[in-house]
């Protein structure tokens, strides 16, 4: 993107200035480093892992887009590729990934799994969705997407960073944001959050069960 | 080989003659056993018959019986077929005797029959949950046991066709997610599981009369560059040096068995595709060979013969694949991975041509395959095989083999010793770098590789290099098989019978087994005459292969476990399933 680009419109550069100045808003310039410069976090969960690995190799090579540099820790990551089936036993590190990711952040659900459970919804052990826990930014449908179609998530996250304003991003208030309760493993999948609602049915099957006659089952 | 294994059962019954019991029910194979006398029976297999490998423990539950089974597959490792054994137990409370002890190779799979099945087994060194987490209600693969998102016991759903009442899985949970608990369950009471049980199995070295230094655990994964996927190991280090080492798996465990159960036999085999994801026709391969098995149809000349080129394509692609992924964790950082991934995308075109997908090609059927190759496509793969493939593994060849740092850094290391790996039912190239020569394709020939030329590799040193080299002869010797099948590809039909969406599958028992790249890829289906198979196991090579990580690690420094378990060679999607 040239500076042309860049230049917001009412303010005439002269033509033999326009390839040194331009005149932008702060946000303007802000979005522009910042979409060109996306760092994912190398990060694979499943099948779809494979499809970014063959993504970041030579034939497609989305270093292109200004995200070549993919980081193992999170703290040096902006962009989570949620690539692949996230399962209960899972959520909990990929949760602890998110909230260790500096601000500003984005998330990507690549495939069917990360966006809704994909085939594999019906598992008892599979989330149904990345997005029950932490916030997606742009899913990529496909089982597994193809490499264009992640190329095609990058160029539409970008589109989604352009516009952005620095008044109304979650980073950037007034207060802090809250990091996002990290979901336990008891004999389910316990989502903090969601505590009382738990007890709540759980308490109403324990009644069900001691009015019905004893030697049903206790599944529905 | 039928006749082989006959001489062999009955020696087996007079041996035993009032233990052992052959298995009349209809369509199914082997023998009977308490329990009480599995160890002996074992060990006399083991020590006087020859039957030296396990290559498969698993569980059935016949919730209509009232029992559990667990089924044995031994296998020689001179080659035949195999001699399985099954000992019945109640469903309350079901105790088998581990065969852990005898058989190493069976630790991992016994952990996985109590986690999924609910079944003990006495005198086990380590009984924890491997697949699901410790505190996880119930045992999922018992049949009785329904899953948050529960519709019916099988598919197709009256949800779905032909009324077509549609709805959200999620509407009819209270939780409207995925999840269920104990009735009266209180989370706040709820004590966190700890890794407690998991770290006291841990070993330390004594160091009373040495130094004494602190030896410090240490936890690799799930979130790791270098693990390969989700995949953790807890390793206890003093200094540098590995004391032991264990691996933590189920992070991506899909539930494939149960999903499984649940789909008609054809819907599954899309869901192999998802096993092993970097090499779905082989998968494909043996779930078909176990369906055809019971179902008794051959496919046609010509389905063979794409079936085999398949295959060996994709040994091809997961052999150069795995080791760009070995000199990553090498430390060569993505270079040589590229040089893999350039001949991978190669043949993915070929895959997408013939089957519509890069990746998930869900190729084959029951009887055949789904569609023929092209001509043009065949003339891509011609040149594939003749030309580009075997320049580019000779320059891969060059590039590595001879390069100091590689040598140095895997020759002697992660030793495997020929007798380990058998008991550790270790398959596929860690075997054979270990000097066992076996192979499933020449020990037990399936489909039609008995028609063509070509050598197991063996290498004899059980290191690091030598599962790198064998991988390199491998797949010189899969373009050795291609250009046969190439030359002699005849033309004809595809499929066996009409395509159908609903095949008719005998009721009995199955087991069929390839020499997938990474091991022997074995599915065991139970079938009961319905439209969905009653049992669906996957006997994943790399989640066995795993069972030797703890030896071949121990006294290595930290930095070559990342590279050990680069050897292996594993992918999580088969090792979770």
């Amino acid at each position: 993107m040239g500076t042309e680009s860049l230049n917001s419109p009412g303010y005439d550069i002269p033509p033999e200035m326009q390839s040194q100045v331009a005149i932008t808003t702060l946000d303007k310039i802000y979005n522009w480093s910042r979409k060109n410069s996306l760092w994912p976090m190398m990060f694979g969960l499943a099948c779809c892992a494979i499809e970014m690995i063959g993504t970041a190799a030579s034939r497609f090579d989305f270093s292109r887009f200004g995200m070549e540099v993919m980081r193992p820790s999170p703290r040096q990551a902006d962009l989570m590729i949620v690539s692949g089936t996230v399962t209960k036993k899972m959520i909990p590190q990929i949760v602890r990934l998110y909230n260790q990711m500096p601000e500003p952040r984005y998330v990507i659900a690549m495939g069917a799994c990360a966006s809704g459970g994909g085939p594999f919804k019906e598992g008892y052990t599979v989330v149904a969705g990345v997005d029950k826990f932490i916030p997606v930014d742009v899913y990529i449908p496909g089982c597994p997407p193809t490499p264009q179609a992640l190329l095609h998530g990058f160029i539409t996250l970008m589109k989604k960073i352009e516009t952005q304003s620095l008044r109304s991003v979650p980073w950037y208030q007034k207060t802090p944001g809250e990091p996002i309760p990290i979901p336990i493993l008891g004999p389910d999948l316990m989502d903090p959050r969601k505590f009382d609602l738990i007890k709540q049915v759980c308490s109403q099957r324990e009644e069900q069960r001691n009015t019905e006659p004893e030697g049903e089952s206790t599944h529905e | 080989m039928s006749e082989q294994v006959g001489v062999q059962s009955s020696s087996l019954t007079e041996r035993f003659p009032e233990i052992i019991l052959p298995d009349s029910r209809t369509g199914y194979s082997g023998f009977l056993v308490k329990p009480e006398n599995l160890v002996v029976v074992a060990q006399a297999l083991r020590d006087e018959m020859g039957y030296d490998y396990l290559s498969s423990v698993t569980g059935v539950d016949y919730l209509p019986e009232n029992k559990m089974e667990v089924v044995y597959h031994f296998y020689r490792t001179i080659g035949g077929g195999a001699l399985v054994l099954k000992t019945q137990v109640d469903r309350e409370n079901p105790v088998v005797p581990s065969l852990t002890p005898l058989f190493p190779g069976a630790e991992f799979q016994e952990r996985e029959a109590w986690d999924l099945l609910g079944i003990r087994f006495a005198n086990h060194p380590d009984l924890r949950r491997i697949l699901t987490w410790e505190g996880f209600h119930g045992h999922p693969l018992r049949k009785d046991w329904k899953e948050p998102f529960f519709e019916e016991e099988a598919k197709p759903f009256k949800s779905r066709w032909p009324e077509g009442h549609v709805y959200r899985a999620e509407d009819k949970n209270p939780f409207h997610d995925n999840l269920q608990y104990p009735a009266g369950f209180d989370p706040e009471q709820w004590s966190p599981e700890t890794d407690e049980l998991l770290y006291a199995g841990l070993k330390r070295v004594d160091k009373s009369d040495d130094l004494l230094t602190e030896q410090v655990v240490v936890n690799l994964g799930p979130q790791h560059p270098s693990t390969h996927g989700v995949f953790r190991m807890v390793v206890v280090l003093d200094g540098e040096t590995v004391v032991d080492l264990k691996p933590i798996m189920g992070y991506l465990h899909r539930n494939h068995e149960k999903i499984g159960e649940r789909n008609t036999f054809l819907q599954n085999m899309p869901f192999t595709d998802r096993l092993d994801y970097v090499c779905s026709m082989s998968n494909n391969f043996g779930y078909a060979l176990a369906v055809e098995k019971l179902m008794g149809i051959q496919p046609p000349e010509r389905a063979e013969y794409i079936r085999v080129m398949m295959a060996e394509l994709t040994r091809f692609l997961n052999h150069i694949f795995s080791i760009g992924f070995l000199l990553n964790d090498l430390g060569a950082f993505f270079t040589p991975m590229l040089y893999a991934l350039e001949e991978r995308e190669l043949i993915l075109d070929v895959f997408e041509a013939v089957s519509g997908s890069r990746m998930m090609c869900n190729y084959f059927r029951f009887g055949g395959v789904a569609r023929d190759i092209p001509v043009e496509v065949m003339e891509k793969i011609r040149k594939l095989v003749f030309d580009r493939l075997p320049r580019k593994l000779d320059e891969m060849d060059y590039f590595i083999t001879n390069n100091e740092i590689v040598r140095g850094r895997c020759e002697g290391v992660g030793v495997l010793t020929a007798e380990r790996a058998i008991a550790l039912s270790a398959s596929g190239p860690v075997l054979r770098a270990s000097g066992v020569a076996y192979d499933v394709r020449r020990a037990d020939p399936y489909s039609i590789y008995d028609r063509f030329e070509f050598d197991i590799p063996v290498r004899y040193n059980g290191d690091i290099y030598d599962r790198y080299l064998l991988r390199l002869e491998e797949m010189r010797q899969s373009l050795r098989i291609l250009r046969q099948v190439l030359k002699d590809i005849p033309d004809g039909p595809i499929l066996s019978g009409k395509p159908q969406y609903q095949v008719r599958v005998p009721a009995g028992e199955s087991y069929g087994r390839v020499e997938g790249p990474k091991g022997e890829l074995g599915f065991y289906v139970v079938s009961n005459g319905k439209p969905n198979p009653w049992r669906y196991h996957v006997r994943a090579p790399t989640f066995i292969n795993l069972t030797s990580l703890a030896e071949m690690c121990r006294g290595q420094k930290i930095a070559d476990v990342v590279t050990i378990l680069g050897s292996i060679d594993i992918v999580l999607g088969e090792v979770d399933r």
